[in-house]
């Protein structure tokens, strides 16, 4: 075996699956597809008068990376508005080396990613479609 | 004598690379298959010997490119079975089938069907439905059976005397599963429909002899069968490519040309407009006498010795599932599986960190994936240079990825 992607803490998020499931009353439902690869979310959000998500829920179709991602995005999504998500989007962007500074818990675990280019899109999507979603 | 697959072995290069120090185990020959030294040999020799335009100089170098580039659709005609001058180079075999879609295409009306399946790589879906969308042509699907092959029980239900083309893959990119062609060429003779054959994934293991199917069209790729990339080849009946208008116009495949009009060159002129890939082309001409000149018995004794040992050592993983035929008979040694809990991605991923190439996902066929709600498969597809240390390398990281990733 060579290099480790799937470290403990990409498994750890995937399998706690954090947000997974429906909303009853969502606010907004979006649905991003990876054509590349056929990785799909569904996200549900429930935003309070504010814009602030109040409440998440994610049906993942895809690998264990958009799993972790769309599970570490859960976590921490809660009371944010859209600028609050783009900061997380570049903690993302951070972690996979695709922009510089430090990255944050709980994105700083997708470090091992940044040597995978075709997989950086997977820990990605849950972001691009919250990103939708808040728009 | 049994087959040599150390001496195959030994003709590419690539196999013996250690990369991040790991072996190369390539088991992604669906995707790509590699090259022998025969065919880079070749390419080299035009490049460094007979660099030149082919078919409108007369100097010495123009000459040997042309004899070239002919003498490779001759190699490419034999390895088919057919006349030289019914072979057309193409871009490839999504290209090869988009020229049938958009010139013969062009002959059919409103109303006319084509028939296609449920188990077809995208390549041969979405140029009939930009045909449909262009001509108002109506496209009908034949089901997959539950051991991934084409139902072909349900084709006097839809065959019928408006079915202008069947137009089917050869041998499945996902299941490996070998396609009855006389049976379907049959049963489009009894309606007067033409056949064509998706051969992406036949070709690369041996010789055809295309005129003993019954088809009219046959389409194939040039990197899957061990030669270069943006080449590939289209058959077809001299009676039909004969009567179809030019795919595209340009140089090379015009009779005359003046400001009001302009007339075609016959086939295959007609088809290949502009300068052709000239290079890959006569790489493909090298690696179809090199597939002509090994012994196929042996190698799909081979490969079929390899599809066994892979399921045998898959079924000895808890939660594996395969996804196609499990009898060896009319199959090719491409096999998908599913491994209950991990996403095909991560499995590829997992296989990757062993040195071990394959393809997962949706192997452009969306539409089978579909019918069978799969996220998607693992595909190993195997070629006769592949070895039993190929298959164990895979069955360990499969069995790493079972225990770590669920």
């Amino acid at each position: 075996m060579s290099d480790q992607l799937y470290q403990e803490r990409i498994v750890a998020l995937a399998k706690a699956k954090t947000g997974a499931g429906k909303l009853e009353t969502p606010t907004k439902t979006v649905r991003r597809d990876n054509p590349l690869c056929g990785d799909r979310v569904i996200l549900d959000v429930r935003l309070d008068g504010d814009g602030r998500i109040a409440e998440i829920g994610h049906q993942v179709r895809g690998c264990l990376l958009c799993q972790a991602s769309a599970s570490a995005l859960s976590a921490v999504a809660v009371g944010r508005d859209a600028a609050g998500i783009a900061q997380l989007r570049h903690d993302a962007e951070r972690a996979l080396g695709r922009e510089p500074g430090e990255t944050h818990e709980p994105f700083d675990a997708f470090a091992p990613v940044a040597a995978h280019k075709a997989r950086q899109d997977c820990v990605l999507l849950p972001l691009e479609a919250l990103k939708d979603a808040l728009s | 004598m049994s087959f040599d697959v150390a001496a195959v072995r030994g003709q590419f290069p690539i196999l013996s690379e250690i990369i991040d120090g790991l072996t190369v185990h390539y088991l992604d020959n669906g995707a790509s298959a590699q090259t022998p030294l025969a065919v880079m040999d070749a390419v080299r020799h035009y490049e460094t010997t007979s660099r030149a335009n082919v078919l409108r100089g007369v100097h010495r170098l123009a000459e040997r490119a042309t004899e070239a580039y002919e003498k490779a659709r001759e190699q490419v005609a034999t390895f088919l079975g057919v006349p030289t001058m019914e072979v057309i180079f193409t871009g490839g075999c999504t290209a090869a089938i988009n020229l049938v879609a958009f010139s013969y295409g062009s002959l059919l009306k409103p109303g006319d069907r084509i028939l296609l399946s449920e188990i077809e790589h995208h390549s041969n879906i979405v140029p009939w439905q930009l045909l449909r969308s262009r001509s108002g042509i109506e496209l009908d699907m034949l089901p997959v059976t539950n051991d991934g092959r084409i139902d072909l029980s349900a084709l006097p239900r839809l065959l019928t005397d408006k079915t202008k083309l069947v137009s089917l893959a050869h041998v499945s990119n996902v299941t490996g599963a070998l396609l009855d062609v006389r049976a379907v060429a049959e049963a489009a003779r009894a309606v007067g429909a033409k056949v064509m054959l998706d051969g992406a994934q036949r070709a690369p293991h041996g010789p055809l002899d295309l005129p003993s199917l019954g088809i009219d069209f046959y389409a194939f790729a040039g990197h899957k069968a061990y030669g270069p990339n943006g080449i590939g080849a289209l058959w077809g009946r001299p009676e039909l490519l004969d009567a179809m208008p030019p795919f595209m116009g340009g140089g090379s495949m015009i009779g005359r040309v003046t400001l009001a009009e302009t007339t075609w060159a016959p086939s295959p002129r007609r088809f290949e407009a502009g300068t052709p890939a000239i290079g890959p082309a006569i790489g493909l001409g090298a690696a179809c006498a090199w597939m002509q000149a090994l012994d196929w018995p042996g190698a799909h004794d081979h490969e079929m010795g390899l599809v066994q040992r892979l399921m045998d050592g898959l079924q000895k993983i808890e939660g594996t599932q395969l996804f196609g035929p499990a009898s060896l008979q009319n199959r090719y040694p491409v096999v998908s599986f599913m491994l209950d809990g991990v996403h095909p991605h991560d499995v590829a991923q997992t296989l990757d960190s062993f040195g071990v190439a394959v393809r997962a996902g949706h192997h452009c066929a969306q539409p089978l994936m579909d019918r069978f709600d799969l996220d998607g498969t693992t595909r190993v597809s195997m070629a006769p240079y592949n070895d039993n240390s190929d298959i164990d390398a895979l069955l360990a990281g499969v069995a790493h990825a079972a225990k770590t990733l669920r």
